[in-house]
C-alpha cells in the first residue's frame, strides 16, 4: 500500500463575494515529488495556493496532512504542519533589511532582545548555500533587484525547515541564469523529500522539473498528468479548455435549468 | 541600524600604499562625497536634512540676537521641547505604521484634566492622580487602537471621532469651574520647575550616554569578530563616540552654566532612549516597522496584526498623556484650553521634520527630539526677535513642506534603486 499523499485536498470550495473562485478542488501532493499546478490567469491557481497556506482559508471541502483531516484557518496553522510559501507578490516588507525580513514572525532572541549578530549570521549561512551573489544583508529590501528578492523569498520558506513548499510563479520575474538557479534549488529541494507545489506558466520550466501536472480550468480541475508522457499538446489544450470536461459541465448547467 | 555593516566597506582601502599626503586627503573626501552620493541615491538620508535645517535655524537666530544661543534660553529651550515631544515621541510609533493619530491633542488635555480635578478638587494623593491621568492617555488609546484594527478603518478617521470625544469628555470633567491651579510645589509642578544643581548631574549623564553607546558597539564588534562576521574598525567606533561625547558634553556644559540638568530633559531622554530600544530591538518593534512595510505581508508572516496596531495607539494615547502632563506644569495650571491650539499639529510636524516617514515604515524615535527642537527653536527665535507669530507660521510650515518633500523624494529614490 502507497504511503498517504503528505497533502491532500478534495472538494474544496472557496468563494469570493458571489463568485466561485473554486470549486470541489482534488490534489494530492506526495513528498518528494514536485506537482506543477497549470491554469491560464483567473483558473484559481493563486487562490488555491492562499486555501493551503491559511491566508485565504477554505468555505467547503477537507485538506488531509499525511492521511488525517487537518483545519487551515489562518497562515499560523499552516506554518506549524509544515507548510511554506512563496508567494508571486513576494510578502516581504519592503522597508526591513534581509536578516529583519528572513526572521520577519520568528526573531531569534537574546536575553529577550533581538539576537542581529546570531540573526545575520544564520541569513549568510543560508544564503550562500543558495546563491552565489549574497545581498546587502542591512540594505532594506526594496533595493535589491527582484531577482534577489526571490532568492530572499525563497530563503525565509525555507527557515522554518518545511515539508511541503508552496512556489507561486517563481521564476516569472527572473532572467535566465537566475531561473536555472531556482530551478536547481527546487530540484535540490525535491532530493531531501520535500513536496513541491510550483505554480508556473512556463511549460519548459515544468517538462523540466515536474514529476505530475495538475490542470485548473475556471475554478475546476480539468485534468491530471504524468509530465513525462504527457504531450504538451494535450496539457496546453487542457489549460486552454480544448479538452473541457463536457460531460460534467453540461450536466452540471441542465441541472440549473 | 541600517549604516552598521557599511561601515567596514571603506576599511580595504587603509592598506594602500600612501604616495602623498595630499593626495590622501582628496581620496578620502572622494570616497566620503561618493558614500554620501550613494546614501543620497538610494534615499538613506536619515537625520542629516534636520541637522543641517536645525543649523541654519539656530545661526540665523543666533545673528539676529546675541542671546538666542544663551545658556539661559538654551536650557527654556530644552524644556519647552520636552512637553510636545514626547506627543510627538508616540506620533512616531503611529507614523511608523502608515498611519496618523489626531487624538493625542485632545487626549493630552484629558490626561491634565483628570490629573487637576483629582488632585486638587477631589484632593486624590498625587502620585496616585498622576498614574491615573497616564493610564487615562493608555486607555483612550487603546479603545481608538482597537476601534481601528478591528474594523480596519485608516487611524485618523477613529482617531478623528477621539479628537472630539475626548475634548468633550475634558471639558465634562473640568465643568464650569474652566481653570484649575495646580500645587507650585506639588510632584507635577517640579517635573518641568526641578533641576539637578549639581554640576556632575549633567557630565554624569553625559558620561553615561556615551559610555553605553561606545561599550555597545565594541561587545557588537567582538562577537561578530568572534563568529567571524563583518566588523566595524575601532577608529569607526571611537569617531562615533567622539561626536556623540563632544555634543553631549557641551550640552551639559551650556546646561550647567545655567541651571543645570533639567528633569524633564533628563525623563524626556531616558523616555527616547528607552523606546528608541524597544522599537529597534525587540520582537515587538520589529513587528510595528512591520506593519510600515506593508500589513499583507506582516500578516503572511503570521504576525498578530490586531494586537500590533492597538498597541501601538496604546503607546500613542499614553505618551499624549504624558506630554499633556508636562505641559501642564509648564504653566502649573490646566485650563478648557489645554490640549488645543497648535499643539496637535505641532506634534506630528515634529516627528515628520525629524524624518520619520509618512509613507509608514522609517523613523526613529530620535526623530521627534531633533524635529521638536526645530519647531521649538524657530518658536524661541522668533519670539526673542519680537517677530509676529504669522512668520512664525508660514516658516514652520515651510520647514514641514520641505521635510514632506525629502520625504516622499527619498522613498521613490530608495524604490528606484532597487530596479537599476
Amino acid at each position: 500500500m502507497p504511503a498517504a499523499p503528505l497533502l491532500a485536498l478534495h472538494g474544496v470550495c472557496k468563494r469570493f463575494g458571489v463568485v466561485d473562485v473554486l470549486t470541489d478542488i482534488e490534489l494530492e501532493l506526495h513528498a518528494g515529488q514536485v506537482l506543477a499546478l497549470l491554469g491560464d490567469n483567473g483558473a484559481g491557481k493563486s487562490t488555491l495556493v492562499k486555501v493551503i497556506s491559511g491566508v485565504a482559508p477554505a468555505d467547503k471541502g477537507t485538506i488531509e496532512w499525511e492521511g488525517r483531516p487537518v483545519h487551515i484557518r489562518r497562515p499560523h496553522d499552516a506554518r506549524s504542519l509544515g507548510i511554506a510559501t512563496v508567494y508571486q507578490d513576494l510578502a516581504l516588507c519592503g522597508n526591513l533589511d534581509v536578516v529583519g525580513n528572513l526572521f520577519l514572525g520568528r526573531e531569534i532572541r537574546r536575553f529577550g532582545f533581538l539576537d542581529e549578530v546570531e540573526m545575520e549570521r544564520r541569513s549568510r549561512h543560508l544564503l550562500e548555500g543558495l546563491t552565489r551573489g549574497i545581498p546587502d544583508l542591512r540594505g532594506p529590501v526594496v533595493s535589491l533587484s527582484s531577482g534577489q528578492r526571490q532568492t530572499v523569498a525563497i530563503a525565509r520558506s525555507l527557515l522554518g525547515e518545511p515539508r511541503v513548499l508552496l512556489l507561486d510563479e517563481p521564476t516569472a520575474a527572473l532572467g535566465i541564469e537566475q531561473t536555472t538557479e531556482v530551478l536547481d534549488l527546487v530540484d535540490r529541494l525535491r532530493d531531501r523529500g520535500l513536496g513541491v507545489l510550483l505554480i508556473s506558466h512556463n511549460l519548459g520550466d515544468v517538462k523540466a522539473l515536474a514529476d505530475r501536472a495538475a490542470v485548473l480550468r475556471l475554478g475546476r480541475n480539468n485534468g491530471f498528468f504524468d509530465v513525462n508522457t504527457a504531450s504538451q499538446e494535450q496539457i496546453i489544450s487542457s489549460i486552454t479548455g480544448a479538452t473541457e470536461n463536457v460531460p460534467r459541465r453540461m450536466a452540471h448547467q441542465e441541472a440549473g435549468w | 541600524m541600517a549604516d552598521h555593516t557599511r561601515a567596514e566597506s571603506s576599511a580595504p582601502t587603509a592598506e594602500a600604499p600612501r604616495p602623498h599626503r595630499m593626495r590622501a586627503v582628496t581620496q578620502a573626501l572622494d570616497g566620503c562625497t561618493a558614500v554620501f552620493r550613494h546614501k543620497l541615491r538610494a534615499g538613506e538620508l536619515g537625520s542629516l536634512p534636520v541637522i543641517l535645517v536645525l543649523a541654519v535655524v539656530w545661526i540665523t537666530f543666533q545673528s539676529l540676537n546675541a542671546n538666542f544661543l544663551s545658556p539661559r534660553n538654551l536650557s527654556n529651550l530644552s524644556v519647552d521641547i520636552v512637553g510636545t515631544g514626547l506627543i510627538a515621541v508616540g506620533i512616531v510609533f503611529v507614523l511608523l505604521l502608515g498611519e496618523l493619530d489626531l487624538s493625542v491633542g485632545s487626549i493630552s488635555g484629558l490626561a491634565a484634566a483628570v490629573f487637576a480635578v483629582l488632585n486638587v478638587n477631589q484632593g486624590v494623593p498625587e502620585w496616585l492622580a498622576l498614574i491615573v491621568a497616564v493610564l487615562t492617555g493608555t486607555l483612550a488609546g487603546t479603545i481608538q487602537g482597537f476601534s481601528f484594527a478591528r474594523i480596519r478603518v485608516p487611524a485618523f478617521v477613529v482617531t478623528l471621532a477621539g479628537l472630539l470625544t475626548w475634548n468633550g469628555v475634558m471639558l465634562a470633567i473640568l465643568g464650569t469651574s474652566g481653570t484649575v491651579n495646580l500645587d507650585e510645589n506639588g510632584i507635577v509642578a517640579k517635573l518641568t520647575s526641578y533641576y539637578f544643581t549639581n554640576h556632575a548631574a549633567a557630565y554624569g549623564l553625559a558620561a553615561l550616554g556615551t559610555g553605553m553607546v561606545f561599550v555597545g558597539s565594541y561587545l557588537e564588534r567582538r562577537r561578530r569578530k568572534g563568529v567571524g562576521m563583518p566588523y566595524r574598525s575601532l577608529r569607526g567606533i571611537a569617531a562615533r563616540t567622539a561626536v556623540l561625547a563632544v555634543i553631549t558634553f557641551a550640552a551639559a556644559y551650556v546646561l550647567n552654566r545655567f541651571q543645570g540638568l533639567p528633569l524633564a530633559l533628563l525623563i524626556f531622554l531616558v523616555v527616547v532612549a528607552g523606546l528608541d530600544i524597544v522599537l529597534r530591538r525587540t520582537h515587538y518593534g520589529r513587528q510595528v516597522y512591520a506593519l510600515g512595510g506593508g500589513v499583507e505581508a506582516a500578516r503572511r508572516a503570521s504576525l498578530s496584526v490586531l494586537r500590533v496596531q492597538t498597541a501601538v495607539l496604546a503607546v500613542s494615547g499614553t505618551m499624549a498623556a504624558l506630554g499633556g502632563l508636562f505641559l501642564a506644569s509648564r504653566i502649573t495650571s490646566v485650563s478648557q484650553g489645554s490640549g488645543s491650539g497648535p499643539l496637535l499639529v505641532n506634534a506630528i510636524a515634529a516627528a515628520v521634520i525629524g524624518g520619520t516617514s509618512l509613507f509608514g515604515g522609517r523613523g526613529t524615535t530620535w526623530s521627534a527630539v531633533l524635529g521638536i527642537l526645530v519647531i521649538q527653536s524657530i518658536a524661541s527665535g522668533m519670539a526673542l526677535t519680537d517677530t509676529p507669530t504669522a512668520v512664525q507660521l508660514v516658516i514652520t510650515g515651510g520647514v514641514l513642506f520641505a521635510a514632506v518633500v525629502i520625504d516622499s523624494l527619498s522613498r521613490r529614490s530608495q524604490e528606484a534603486h532597487g530596479r537599476a
